[in-house]
């Protein structure tokens, strides 16, 4: 079993729903980054995203378009994310899943990325531009150490959902809305439509909503129909308020508190 | 009957179900995107059968476009070089003052048959732009720009145009703000209205269906040069020569002759020279990667992140470029050979004088590097270029950079 599917089959037998914490690897620099995923871990953040800054990044906000400028401009890249992983295997078992753009891994190299990967205690890897018609090109190469989250969104119609799922592994990540994250204009009724379909469809893997989730009100009213939430701008958006701020690795921490509390049965 | 005959011989060189031209093109973008890509391909191999729809867009091509093109032998500009006879398909004589609006007209009368009012597009030079907003306003749809905010003040004339016509153009600040920058923002845009919008792709790139649905808008340029220089000489041409950024007029010239004898020349932007790495020659200097939804040379890093190009031409400064090129590059159907910002300016000039015509500083890419292969050739050989567009819109950097 992995360490994902361990994690959300903790949650279950708990009746908790998974707090999911993106944050840019590396942003604003590889101390501060290290420091504010350890807050993140500390403070019940039951999956970590470690996003691989990319030049380009045509699914995100300008949040994380800022963030990833800054962490390319701090010497962010893939072999200093790998020691990222590894630094934070020293002081957390929480499963790590690494998101990516696909042009760093080929850069990278495929099979390199997934040895090196598993090697550092990676968990699982989503990559926001390879939908499955061009997947196997990079999964062919790997073995089963490393699940594969993929994308649902709300304009997938139902007989892809099915298709995506049964290619995945380890959760599915709804995409909340049609946008790019950090978007405003969260619509629970719309995506409890979607949400209601991709159960059906779902492969029984677990499926966490996320993009526009911003406060522990939008956590706890998105899980209802998910077994987790994603939140990532929001924690860069905090980030990159407090960059001159010694303590804001803390407040992340607390944010985070306040994220996974709204997230816990009967609060 | 000739149209058909052609494809029924290139069947080989199409691209897989996929859009895959061996290991390049497909569709790698987001999952909100797909079903999109999927619709449009979908819709694109339907409507495009139809014959009404054909006839549609071949009138507009010839009423409202103002096609065909000529093919002009440029005799004077022949003399000067001394080698082989040049001629120039006069794409910047089609309405706009360049190639793009071939492109334009097919995907927005798409876009009406799939019953969309509502078209965005990237631009860099503006032409693409401003053909995408003329075609907007023929068809009466909402339409959206995506300018980089660098181009907006090296082509403000095209900003104009836009506006003039009816189009919004959004800035776009983000990284040195020309055309890569450009669609990444239009890109986001369309995730975010992907229901009810058609993004109108400028170049032979993005994910598939665009690379061939883009060529195969563009393939009138070199349907019609085919049947021009046979009236004009009565035999094939030897060499075809056209600038490459995305790559669609090069690849609206080459595709009907790629079954052909003659020989092909792609020209990339050196800017100020390869070595010095501020360039755009993303065949000649740049390595396998993916980019705006296709996997394709482009310019990138050693950890896979984007590098700026530079070119003095706004259209031809992009880090990417079509998919077909990078296949035919390997293949070795043509060679791609890159001029520097200063002899395409040379050839800006020279042109202007000899012949009296103001091409492109795009396009003057093409014409660089077509006098310095037709001067090695015999008299009796022929080169046709393709003189993409108008040089009107690059006055004002001309005299800026002249002042220098």
């Amino acid at each position: 079993m992995s360490r994902i599917e361990e994690t959300f089959g903790n949650l279950r037998s708990r009746g908790e729903k998974a707090l999911v914490g993106f944050i840019t690897a590396g942003d604003p620099d590889f101390a501060m980054s290290l420091e504010i995923t350890r807050q993140m871990c500390r403070s019940g953040v039951d999956l970590l995203e470690l996003g691989v800054p990319f030049s380009d990044p045509t699914a995100d906000g300008p949040v994380i378009q800022r963030s990833s400028a800054r962490a390319i401009g701090a010497g962010m890249n893939m072999k200093v994310v790998m020691e990222m992983v590894r630094r934070i295997r020293e002081f957390s078992s929480v499963p790590i899943v690494l998101f990516s753009y696909y042009n760093p891994i080929l850069a990278y190299g495929a099979e390199k990325f997934y040895g090196d990967a598993v090697a550092a205690g990676a968990d699982g890897t989503l990559v926001v531009d390879l939908p499955p018609e061009e997947s196997d090109e990079l999964t062919r190469l790997w073995g089963h150490d490393l699940d594969f989250i993929r994308l649902v969104a709300p304009t997938t119609p139902p007989e892809r959902m099915a298709r995506i799922a049964s290619r995945a592994s380890g959760f599915i990540y709804l995409v909340s809305m049609t946008g790019i994250t950090g978007s405003s204009g969260l619509k629970s009724e719309e995506t409890a439509v979607v949400a209601k379909e991709l159960k059906k469809n779902c492969n029984d893997l677990p499926v966490c909503v996320g993009f526009g989730i911003s406060t522990p009100e939008d956590a706890a009213k998105m899980s209802q129909f998910a077994d987790g939430v994603v939140v990532g701008s929001a924690f860069e958006r905090l980030i990159e308020s407090g960059l001159q701020d010694s303590h804001i690795a803390e407040k992340v921490g607390e944010f985070a508190a306040r994220l996974k509390s709204a997230l816990r049965a009967g609060e | 009957m000739r149209v058909a005959e052609n494809d029924s011989k290139m069947a080989s060189i199409l691209p897989d179900g996929g859009g895959h031209f061996g290991p390049y093109g497909g569709r790698y973008v987001a999952e909100t995107l797909m079903p999109a890509v999927i619709e449009l391909e979908r819709a694109y191999n339907s409507i495009c059968a139809e014959p009404t729809f054909q006839a549609e867009l071949n009138l507009l091509l010839k009423d409202y476009a103002g096609r065909p093109t000529p093919l002009f032998c440029a005799r004077r500009l022949s003399a000067k070089v001394g080698g082989a006879r040049i001629y120039l398909k006069r794409e910047d004589l089609a309405h706009t003052g360049a190639h793009k609006i071939n492109n334009t007209l097919g995907q927005a009368l798409l876009a009406r048959w799939m019953g969309k009012t509502k078209v965005i597009a990237e631009t860099g030079a503006g032409q693409h732009g401003v053909a995408t907003a003329t075609a907007a306003a023929l068809f009466g749809m909402e339409c959206k720009i995506f300018m980089g905010t660098e181009d907006i003040s090296r082509q403000a004339p095209n900003v104009q145009r836009m506006k003039l016509l009816g189009a919004e153009v959004m800035p776009v600040d983000s990284g040195t703000g020309t055309l890569k920058d450009a669609m990444n923002e239009a890109m986001r845009y369309w995730v975010g209205s992907v229901r009810d919008t058609f993004y109108v792709i400028g170049s032979v790139a993005g994910p598939h269906p665009y690379p061939v649905m883009v060529r195969d808008f563009q393939r009138v340029i070199g349907d019609e040069a085919k049947r021009q220089i046979m009236e004009a000489e009565g035999v094939m041409p030897d060499m075809l020569v056209a600038c490459v950024g995305g790559g669609s007029n090069a690849m609206g010239l080459f595709y009907p002759f790629l079954e052909d004898g003659c020989e092909m020349v792609g020209v990339e932007a050196a800017g100020c020279g390869i070595g010095t790495g501020k360039h755009a020659a993303t065949l000649g200097a740049g390595s396998v990667g993916v980019l705006h939804g296709s996997k394709s040379y482009v310019l990138q890093d050693e950890n896979g992140q984007i590098k700026e190009a530079h070119s003095i031409s706004a259209g031809l400064d992009y880090p990417g470029v079509g998919p077909e090129h990078s296949w035919l590059k390997d293949t070795g159907r043509v060679r791609y050979e890159s001029v520097v910002d200063e002899d395409a300016l040379n050839a800006f000039h020279l042109l202007s004088a000899v012949e009296g015509i103001i091409p492109a500083l795009e396009s003057s890419h093409a014409v660089a590097r077509a006098l310095v292969e037709a001067a090695r050739m015999p008299a009796e050989k022929i080169v046709i270029v393709n003189l993409s567009g108008r040089g009107d819109k690059d006055l004002g950097i001309v005299e800026k950079l002249k002042a220098r």
